[in-house]
């Protein structure tokens, strides 16, 4: 849970994002990583399941391990756990002879498998080492979705217990101090407000508290619905659809008009059942948890602009 | 292996046709596409109209949709939906509708012990800390366990119909390939590796660095352990291998088809072209993609639009005119009808991307139907059966 005194997102230096799937987790990684970048700071924001949707969201082009520059301040890279190994094994074990190991892919793929946790430990040891080396003021990392952020983050406590000498545990115990460090490193929760985002929402704030000392920076609440109308408003509008009123509307605004009032009634009938969705979800968080609401955009807008608005969102939000 | 029809059979052309023809039915799709509520109203569509024993095999149903087929008090073992659960929604089904959900971790501990040559293998593999470690947090642990399932549950004869919802896979093809790589696994050089002891490992020139680069790394004896494991696992590999054979062949059987399930959001359907492909790739029978959560198609006509577009541009001329018969102040009425004109137009611009998508999709599968968008949470059985009626003819 968001730590007492713990600093604001932005001023922390490691952010993970996730969320069940589907409910915008990589526009609120990207809009994030804008957010930030606008006030000034370096971010390298990752992708770390490769599909290759924050290359969509920011327009870059195909990304890769080796971080890039795809807008001002912002470096964007993709988790490869293979280039991981590679880059780890060049940089700690100054092993000459990594080239001669044989095809990484199957050697990594051979350990992988049979070795729990090697592939988790791969990718945040990769991020907790960019936050080590400082090249950038903030890390943000479009992570796993919430069946998997779990052991994702945990990983570097789970090799630690599994590991019992080696320069694995060695290893594992700076990771470890960075990611139970509310000051540099926080989770941020997207959800909808809807049923079961919502409910993977609570339940994954639960596991995160029992399994995982990370605390929890803030919930997004992503595309909220608008408010039509106002209670007087709602009386007018419910009338509108009797026949006397329906008739001269339609008079005017043409037969049609029952139709345009059918997707307002449905509009109206969307939004109440999300309001309930994210009552329950106020209910459920403690009341500290900093809960960030960004409105639904209606796909008027997609890749780099509609993440732009969520940005402004976003920064509306945090103040 | 019979050759696979890469169409479906005209008597195949709705959803109706299609489960009355097939005893397995895979529904899969990226998460948040309303995968599980839409197994469940396949499931309580076909026990209500074409009878039988229907089973819904579910991964993680929300709370309500737990409540609705009674999984909050069984859990892993399918049982039945009580008739007067049916009486109380209105419905007289023909059949029987059974559900259970897919525990994981209970799963695997069932096929360690089916599998397992004594007791004393039993025992030790369920007390292994990487056993634990490997069938919980694993995904593909969870794929294989999805089939595996389906597969005794098919083989028992029990059910004429089973739906299976599948986990939210990181990638759709670690569902149709789990069974393959489990064979693959217990065939390949890897577990031979880690099963020799390590002493006796035959150390070629060539795998002497990574050995002890290994060593470096992870400890020996962190090695020992995951060795260990895996020489208990691999007394059960000639049940496991055939094992996964037969579920291999289930998936590609003329009786079992797959249903793809997607929203016409961009990433969703996009996912759904994939799995689609896939499937034709792997000669596996594509039922239908189902595409739930549709907006109205009025909003992207131009009869409403037009009407929208008047009601924003005459809002106060249209108020005066209507206040008399509503008896409310024409300012407010204004209001209301600037709002009503802007939401349309808001959904419109949703609804054409969206058909937009459902073009692309009807280019990539020969059944495509579509539920729309309900106003109502889908949570009880008479609600399963009214989004199934959306799409079931």
């Amino acid at each position: 849970m968001s730590a007492a005194g713990a600093p604001d997102l932005l001023e922390r230096r490691l952010v993970f994002v996730t969320g069940k799937g589907g409910v915008g987790k990589t526009t609120i990684a990207a809009a994030l990583a804008i957010l930030a970048a606008s006030r000034g700071r370096r971010v390298l924001v990752c992708e770390v399941d490769a599909k290759g949707t924050l290359a969509a969201a920011l327009e870059s082009g195909p990304l890769r391990f080796q971080p890039r520059t795809v807008l001002l301040r912002i470096d964007a890279m993709a988790m490869n756990t293979e280039d991981s190994l590679r880059e780890y094994l060049k940089l700690m074990v100054r092993l000459p002879v990594v080239a001669r190991v044989g095809p990484l892919a199957r050697t990594l793929d051979f350990v992988a498998d049979a070795a729990p946790g090697v592939r988790e430990i791969l990718t945040v040891g990769k991020l907790c080492y960019e936050v080590r080396v400082g090249h950038y003021d903030l890390v943000v990392v479009d992570a796993a979705a919430s069946g998997h952020i779990v052991g994702q983050l945990s990983a570097p406590w789970a090799i630690n217990e599994l590991v019992q000498v080696g320069m694995v545990r060695e290893q594992t115990r700076w990771m470890t101090e960075i990611l139970a460090d509310p000051a540099r490193t926080g989770v941020v929760v997207v959800t909808n407000p809807e049923e079961l985002p919502v409910a993977e929402t609570l339940q994954l704030l639960d596991q995160l508290a029992d399994a995982v000392p990370v605390d929890v920076a803030a919930v997004v609440v992503n595309r909220v619905l608008p408010e039509l109308f106002t209670r007087d408003e709602q009386a007018v509008f419910d009338r509108l659809r009797e026949p006397a009123a329906l008739a001269a509307l339609s008079k005017r605004a043409g037969r049609d008009t029952e139709r345009v009032l059918d997707a307002a009634a449905l509009a109206v009938a969307l939004r109440r059942e999300r309001a309930e969705n994210l009552l329950d979800l106020q209910a459920g968080l403690p009341p500290s948890m900093p809960t960030l609401l960004v409105p639904e955009l209606f796909a008027r807008s997609q890749g780099k602009r509609a993440v732009m608005q969520v940005a402004d969102a976003l920064g509306e939000e945090l103040g | 292996m019979a050759p696979r029809r890469s169409r479906p059979r005209p008597e195949t052309a709705t959803l109706e046709q299609l489960l009355a023809a097939k005893e397995v039915v895979v529904t899969c799709g990226s998460g948040g596409v309303g995968k599980t509520t839409t197994a469940a109203a396949l499931a309580t569509m076909a026990a209500v109209h074409l009878g039988g024993r229907v089973l819904v095999l579910t991964v993680d149903p929300a709370r309500r949709l737990a409540d609705a087929l009674g999984l909050d008090r069984i859990g892993n073992i399918e049982h039945v939906v009580p008739p007067e659960a049916f009486a109380e929604a209105g419905l007289k089904p023909r059949g029987e509708l059974w559900a259970a959900m897919l525990d994981t971790k209970a799963s695997w501990d069932d096929l360690i012990r089916r599998h397992a040559p004594d007791e004393r293998t039993r025992d030790a593999i369920l007390a292994n800390p990487l056993y634990e470690n490997i069938t919980s947090q694993f995904i593909e642990s969870h794929d294989y366990i999805a089939v595996e399932r389906l597969h005794e549950l098919h083989s028992s004869g029990r059910f004429d119909l089973i739906v299976v919802d599948t986990p939210p896979t990181r990638n759709a093809l670690d569902l149709l390939d789990a069974p393959g790589r489990m064979e693959e696994f217990f065939g390949g050089r890897l577990l031979r590796w880690l099963t020799a002891p390590i002493r006796n490992r035959v150390v070629g020139a060539a795998s002497r660095p990574f050995l002890n680069m290994a060593d470096r790394i992870l400890g020996a004896h962190f090695l020992q352990d995951i060795s260990e494991f895996f020489v208990l696992l691999q007394s059960m590999e000639a049940g496991f291998v055939t094992r996964a054979r037969e579920v291999s062949r289930v998936m590609a059987d003329s009786r079992s088809t797959f249903c793809v399930v997607t929203t016409l959001e961009t990433a969703a359907a996009r996912e759904a072209a994939f799995f689609v492909d896939q499937l034709h790739r792997r000669d596996l029978h594509l039922g239908a993609v189902i595409v739930n959560k549709a907006l109205p198609p009025y909003l992207h006509e131009e009869g409403p639009a037009a009407s929208a577009a008047k009601l924003h541009d005459d809002a106060s001329a249209i108020a005066d005119a209507v206040a008399a018969v509503l008896k409310a102040p024409p300012t407010r009425i204004g209001r209301v009808l600037i709002e009503v004109a802007e939401s349309f137009d808001n959904y419109a611009v949703v609804a054409k991307r969206e058909a937009e998508q459902s073009t692309e999709l009807a280019a990539v599968a020969d059944v495509v139907v579509t539920v729309p968008i309900l106003d109502e949470p889908v949570n009880d059985l008479a609600s399963l059966v009214r989004l199934g009626e959306c799409c079931w003819r």
